[in-house]
């Protein structure tokens, strides 16, 4: 295995078991605000993915110089400036990209999952282990945005990925497929509530996920304690 | 201007004194013991805003006229969905005149006009225009509007209405908004500028009466500024 076991650690958790949605049931309200289609889930998760790398990197070369009384108004201070960086220069070199996500860059602000992982983290971790934590947090997010965003997407409008090739060029053409064809359209799922319910829906597929997991281990567990046993009965 | 090898040793030697000092300054160790301290408490949030400000100022002030640049382009388009290429030969960006609409409840107090013209004769105007009273917030427009009053085109730039009932009113989702190309004050009577709940001429959507219903009254609205101010524009020369 290429990764060590901390590293391993911190990609399980960012991906799965602390997942910022499902684990901490943080960042809802850029969640359901965005996830009306998966092509706006993925690219505020990028966005966000980009960030969050960015904060946890800087807040964890900063972690000395910064007092325990005063963390959090510098953590604020540094992820609305990296934020408000980002929506600046992705307005002037990526207009197209910025006139499709530009409402949700500021919302990124609001994602108390930056400061939860600055906190928690970035801010007791060395350099690269932030990183690689924020990598993986972000990455955790953006695979939640973009799964949401194409169950809400499909129930919604019978389509996925529409409108792809605005946010990643002509050549992602392929990504936008009709579902289901002639589709009448559920309005609900496309509104806010709709994504409330689908979480709930998400989130259950995730528990019974791991349920299934534990229960496998278990059974796991249990015949190697009673292998010896029949072993030595047969003999 | 050139420094003898003295000078440059000299800074050199001075240079490694302030690299050592900084490096020892940044201990772990050294900043655990600062760290309670007020005055470094105060010093360090103070030396974060600043590189903050000073970052984003440098951003902002490096990268604002790519902005224009490319807002710039994004009128132009929106100009051109809505004023045929046939119409102009100057650029409309350039060519403008600022009226006083506050009267007319379209979102502005002045709205500014872009001049169309065609060898140097003024053919349409083109303004963006907003229904302040959308089922959701307002609804921002652009409407061209030839010489004579017509309507040349209307498009909706940005709104916040229902996805799947009043975005319909975009002309992506639906040919609604098309049909108000050709009409003007003269040849619609003022009644007739409503939905069709309202008795007017207009469809309304299935589900959603106040986006329309507002759409058409502000386009109508659109229109009396103009006329309000119509002999004034098409006999402006250049």
């Amino acid at each position: 295995m290429f990764l060590s076991e901390t590293y391993r650690k911190i990609a399980a958790d960012g991906i799965w078991h602390n997942n910022i949605v499902f684990g901490q049931n943080l960042a809802l309200c850029p969640l359901l605000a965005v996830t009306g289609t998966a092509t706006n889930g993925l690219g505020m998760g990028l966005a966000t993915l980009v960030v969050i790398v960015a904060s946890n990197g800087l807040i964890s070369v900063a972690r000395h110089l910064i007092p325990n009384e005063i963390r959090i108004p510098i953590f604020v201070l540094l992820i609305a400036a990296l934020v408000t960086l980002v929506d600046i220069l992705m307005n002037a070199w990526a207009h197209e990209l910025y006139k499709v996500l530009g409402l949700f860059i500021a919302l990124i602000v609001t994602n108390c999952a930056l400061l939860g992982r600055a906190e928690a983290f970035a801010s007791k971790q060395p350099v690269r282990e932030a990183l690689w934590d924020g990598l993986m947090m972000g990455l955790g997010f953006l695979i939640v945005l973009v799964a949401l965003g194409a169950a809400r997407e499909i129930t919604a409008s019978g389509t996925l990925f529409a409108n792809a090739s605005v946010l990643l060029g002509e050549s992602f053409k392929f990504l936008e497929v009709t579902v289901i064809p002639n589709y009448k359209g559920f309005l609900l799922m496309a509104l806010p509530p709709g994504g409330f319910i689908m979480t709930a829906f998400l989130i259950v597929g995730k528990r019974l996920i791991d349920q299934k997991i534990e229960q496998i281990k278990q059974r796991k567990a249990s015949v190697t304690v009673l292998a010896p046993v029949i072993a030595e009965e047969e003999s | 201007m050139k420094l003898d090898p003295a000078t440059i040793e000299c800074l050199k030697a001075k240079i490694a004194v302030y690299r050592e000092f900084l490096k020892n300054w940044l201990e772990p160790a050294n900043l655990a013991q600062l760290r309670p301290k007020l005055e470094f408490q105060t010093g360090v949030l103070a030396g974060f805003a600043l590189i903050a400000s000073v970052l984003l100022g440098v951003t902002n002030c490096s990268t604002e006229g790519t902005i224009q640049r490319r807002l710039d382009e994004d009128l132009k388009k929106s100009l051109a969905e809505v004023v045929p290429a046939a119409l102009y030969d100057n650029d409309m960006l350039q060519d403008t005149m600022t009226v006083a609409s506050a009267e007319y409840n379209i979102g502005t107090d002045e709205t500014t006009v872009y001049i169309a013209k065609k060898a140097g004769r003024v053919s349409a105007v083109c303004f963006k225009f907003t229904a302040p009273d959308g089922y959701s917030g307002a609804i921002n427009m652009i409407m061209g509007i030839d010489r004579d009053g017509n309507i040349l085109g209307v498009r909706v730039l940005s709104h916040k209405e229902t996805p799947g009932l009043g975005d319909k009113i975009e002309v992506a989702k639906s040919d609604w908004i098309l049909n108000f190309a050709g009409r003007s004050l003269d040849n619609l009577a003022p009644a007739k500028w409503a939905v069709k709940k309202d008795g007017g001429e207009f469809d309304q959507f299935a589900g959603a009466t106040i986006t329309p219903r507002k759409s058409v009254q502000a386009i109508y609205r659109g229109l009396q500024l103009f006329k309000a101010h119509q002999s004034q524009l098409i006999n402006l020369e250049n």
